[in-house]
């Protein structure tokens, strides 16, 4: 097949999956309402179909961009013939339409993955999860063919095209969409099942226990999404920060923060056949908030002007669905609330006490996230003024909410199920304030910060409950520990890593914030700075060129107490196809302490701006991130998932 | 069937929430306010474009209604834009003052040499110094002056033919009336 043919052919495909789609959503509903067996079946065979639709539309653009295609406006305005390869496939979701496309191909991943692990499903759950499946697709692909066609042809046909936005032409940043679209999506699955389980009016431990897995899967991609959005920011923007509270970075933070709270509440769900409510109202905001992520990246409603072409109607198409979908799943819940059973009773200090305590901060932690990056919005719907919201403000309010959630966070896994007393958790308490007391103490010795020792004597306190609850779990120091510790079910291994992962995370975040080291200056050859008692010096300028950039490379040496620590390497890159300078950090990466430099511009006679950083246990941040990301992996293979009703 | 308070509550606080959002979204977010609207327009000398010995300041504004735009010759969006600045010179909408940003003499002049030149008089800004004191976050960017020299409005983005029909035109049109009206 020639290349004109294949854009059209992955027209036909995208038009075709509408269809299927369209019929997806209307039929099993039907289906399940009549009990008709074969309409629900359609349900399967539609899911099915339209992945490979997908698949296959996707595909089409794919070779377009490999093949440099510039009949195809898409490939002409986002790429360019000496892009490496590896650009030229994330050139496919490097742009607002390919980006849209590989969205519905996730969903169609998804949907169709129902069929396959879903054979134990009540056929009428199943159905109509599938319509809901399928009603989401339809309002994505009418949004792709009406508003946002990948497909669209360019006359007359450029002779090269305009290449991808060089800070996108980066490994981190190619594969960083596919793993955000991924936990994105992913909560489509609960949005349909909760929806699905209103209509039904039934929501039970059976159907928590299926879509668990699920959840899991969609969060933890979503948490690694996030950290290579983080570790992108770090290297590649070239001022070492890890995280901005950026909006286009909160929108992504808004769903985990959700999402977390779902995790928690579907697995009281299908423990202890209570908190019904909870988790379908955070199935629904946890997917509306991936849907809010979506649109704001793609409205341009908060980012800059400049970065994404604005299309107010793309803006509005998006929001009419935004409504939909959550306006939809909230009339419904509305309408059965009353139906959805509370489950058995339990005291405030139990561990359903603990998590619903940990549900509601997680959902305030959300609000506060959402809030300082709205709020900008809702300010100018009033009045004319333009305000940022920054960091501080995140620091102010998100900081200490998440304290409290840690605090708990230690506790929670402590407490026994139905009811607890505070008694039994004293000599824990005891033993944790004691613990935070020195670690404090030692930190504050040695880092001279307060907020740094209190900071990471509760990361000690968390890691340290986390390893006494698994100690209580296997009856460590009786006979037949190592026995027990084998036979634990992936989830408890699931919450141990994860747990874990937090604290590790958190003493990264806190050396990273209070003993972070900076200092910037112009510098001529053989000069030097001095940042933490380590000495940045500027050796040398060299010229190069690339592929698609050319590039000067600046070689800065640190010394540490007269040794040569590292050589770093940070180059400066214009892209002479999109006219623009990116900056390259050089980095020395080690677990305790990276060392960071950034080589602007300059000429030899006034010198070189070198920005040089010392940042303590940064990496700290990703590992626990990655870990955290793991541990959700792990409980996927649970066997409590397949099992019948336990009590 | 039957509905509680409580089961409503989510969402009537996702309605309030759409609203705001929706109100949000109506306001076009390209038109960032500026500080600097009914300010007197920045001070400035910079060099002509075409003449580099003689310097364009802010005096050239006062006497009519004029149309500032940013633009460079990097900047793909002003290719956008170009033609319909080129027709608003051709119908002699409006005076047009170019500021030729973080660009080259040589490469600025050869653009307006291909692309044709719609400007009045082109003003070159290579280190930002006019584009910083107007708050320019990027290119291209446009600003209408009044007859006094103040800032009435700004634009940022690509000015299309739709643009200027519906929400610049008018404007400049009230500008008009403003300056014929004081003696």
């Amino acid at each position: 097949m020639n290349a004109p043919m294949i854009t059209e052919f992955g027209q036909i495909a995208l038009i075709l999956a509408l269809l299927v789609a369209a019929a997806q959503s209307v039929l099993p509903m039907i289906g399940a309402q009549k009990n008709d067996a074969r309409l629900m079946a359609f349900g399967d065979r539609a899911a099915t179909a339209q992945f490979i639709l997908l698949a296959l539309a996707f595909t089409a653009l794919t070779i377009v961009f490999i093949q440099s295609d510039f009949s195809t406006k898409l490939v002409a305005v986002n790429s360019h013939t000496d892009k490496p390869m590896l650009y030229k496939i994330s050139g496919v979701w490097g742009n607002h339409e390919g980006s849209m496309l590989l969205w519905v191909l996730i969903l169609g991943l998804f949907g169709a993955l129902v069929p396959v692990y879903g054979k134990t499903l009540p056929a009428g759950l199943k159905a109509r999860a599938l319509a809901v499946q399928g009603m989401v697709g339809v309002g994505f692909l009418a949004f792709i063919v009406f508003t946002s066609n990948p497909f669209e042809r360019l006359n007359p046909v450029p002779i090269n095209g305009q290449g991808l936005n060089p800070l996108l032409q980066d490994p981190g940043l190619a594969f960083h969409p596919p793993f955000l679209y991924l936990g994105y999506v992913g909560f489509s699955m609960a949005f349909s099942f909760a929806v699905a389980a209103l209509i039904e009016g039934r929501v039970d431990a059976v159907w928590a226990r299926w879509l668990r897995p699920w959840v899991l899967i969609a969060w933890s991609f979503l948490t690694i999404g996030i950290a290579m959005g983080s570790i992108w920011a770090y290297y590649e923007l070239g001022w070492g920060g890890w995280w901005m509270w950026d909006p286009v970075e909160n929108v992504s933070f808004i769903p985990w923060l959700a999402g977390t709270a779902l995790l928690h509440s579907i697995m009281v769900l299908g423990k202890r056949h209570s908190m019904a409510s909870w988790t379908i109202l955070l199935a629904i905001a946890a997917f509306s908030l991936s849907l809010v992520g979506t649109f704001v990246v793609r409205s341009g409603v908060l980012t800059s002007v400049h970065s994404f072409a604005v299309d107010p109607e793309r803006g509005v198409f998006i929001l009419a669905l935004l409504i939909l979908a959550t306006g939809g799943g909230l009339t419904l819940y509305a309408l059965r609330a009353h139906k959805l059973r509370g489950g058995p009773e339990f005291t405030l200090v139990s561990k359903e006490g603990g998590l619903l305590l940990n549900n509601l901060l997680l959902c305030v932690a959300a609000f506060t996230v959402f809030l300082g990056t709205f709020y900008p919005l809702l300010i100018e719907a009033f009045s004319s003024d333009k305000i940022s919201v920054g960091a501080p403000y995140f620091d102010r309010t998100f900081g200490p909410v998440m304290i409290v959630l840690i605090a708990f966070m230690g506790l929670g896994p402590l407490v026994k199920w139905r009811k607890d007393s505070w008694v039994s958790l004293k000599p824990h308490l005891l033993k944790s304030a004691l613990l935070i007391a020195v670690v404090a103490a030692l930190t504050f010795w040695l880092g001279k910060s307060v907020l740094g020792a209190l900071s990471l004597g509760i990361a000690a306190y968390l890691a340290y409950s986390t390893l006494v609850a698994m100690g209580r779990k296997i009856k460590l120091g009786k006979p037949g520990a190592m026995k027990l510790l084998k036979a634990q079910p992936a989830s408890v291994w699931g919450f141990f890593l994860a747990h874990m992962g937090i604290a590790i995370c958190m003493v990264g975040v806190t050396g990273m914030s209070v003993w972070q080291g900076s200092e910037a200056k112009r510098l001529k050859l053989g000069e030097s700075i001095n940042v933490s008692g380590y000495v940045f010096t500027l050796k040398s300028i060299t010229p190069g060129r690339e592929a698609n950039y050319q590039k000067m490379t600046g070689l800065v040496q640190v010394q540490k107490n007269g040794e040569i620590v590292a050589n770093l390497r940070s180059s400066q890159r214009f892209y002479p196809v999109r006219d623009m300078i990116t900056t390259e950090a050089g980095i020395k990466v080690r677990f305790m302490k990276n060392l960071y430099a950034g080589v602007g511009e300059g000429d030899p006679k006034t010198g070189w701006v070198v920005r040089a950083y010392v940042h303590p246990l940064v990496v700290w941040i990703w590992l626990g991130a990655l870990m955290t990301a793991l541990a959700g992996f792990v409980s996927i293979f649970d066997r409590g998932h397949r099992r019948g009703p336990k009590t | 069937m039957k509905m509680t308070w409580k089961g409503l509550l989510p969402l009537l606080i996702f309605s309030a929430m759409g609203i705001f959002l929706a109100i949000g979204l109506t306001k076009d977010p390209s038109k960032l306010p500026s500080q600097l609207i009914n300010e007197p327009f920045p001070e400035f000398s910079l060099p002509d474009l075409f003449d580099p010995e003689t310097q364009i300041d802010q005096t050239y504004l006062k006497g009519q209604v004029t149309l500032v735009n940013v633009f460079g010759s990097w900047c793909v969006a002003c290719d956008l834009e170009h033609p319909t600045l080129r027709r608003l010179a051709a119908a002699n909408e409006i005076t047009m003052l170019g500021i030729d940003w973080r660009d080259t003499m040589e490469k600025g002049r050869l653009w307006l040499e291909r692309g044709g030149n719609p400007y009045d008089r082109v003003a070159f800004d290579a280190d930002s110094i006019l584009a910083i004191s107007l708050g320019v976050t990027g290119a291209p960017e446009s600003f209408l002056v009044d007859h006094t020299g103040q800032i009435r409005f700004k634009y940022v983005g690509p000015i299309s033919d739709k643009i200027w029909r519906k929400e610049i035109k008018p404007i400049v049109l009230a500008l008009e009336q403003e300056m014929e009206a004081t003696p």
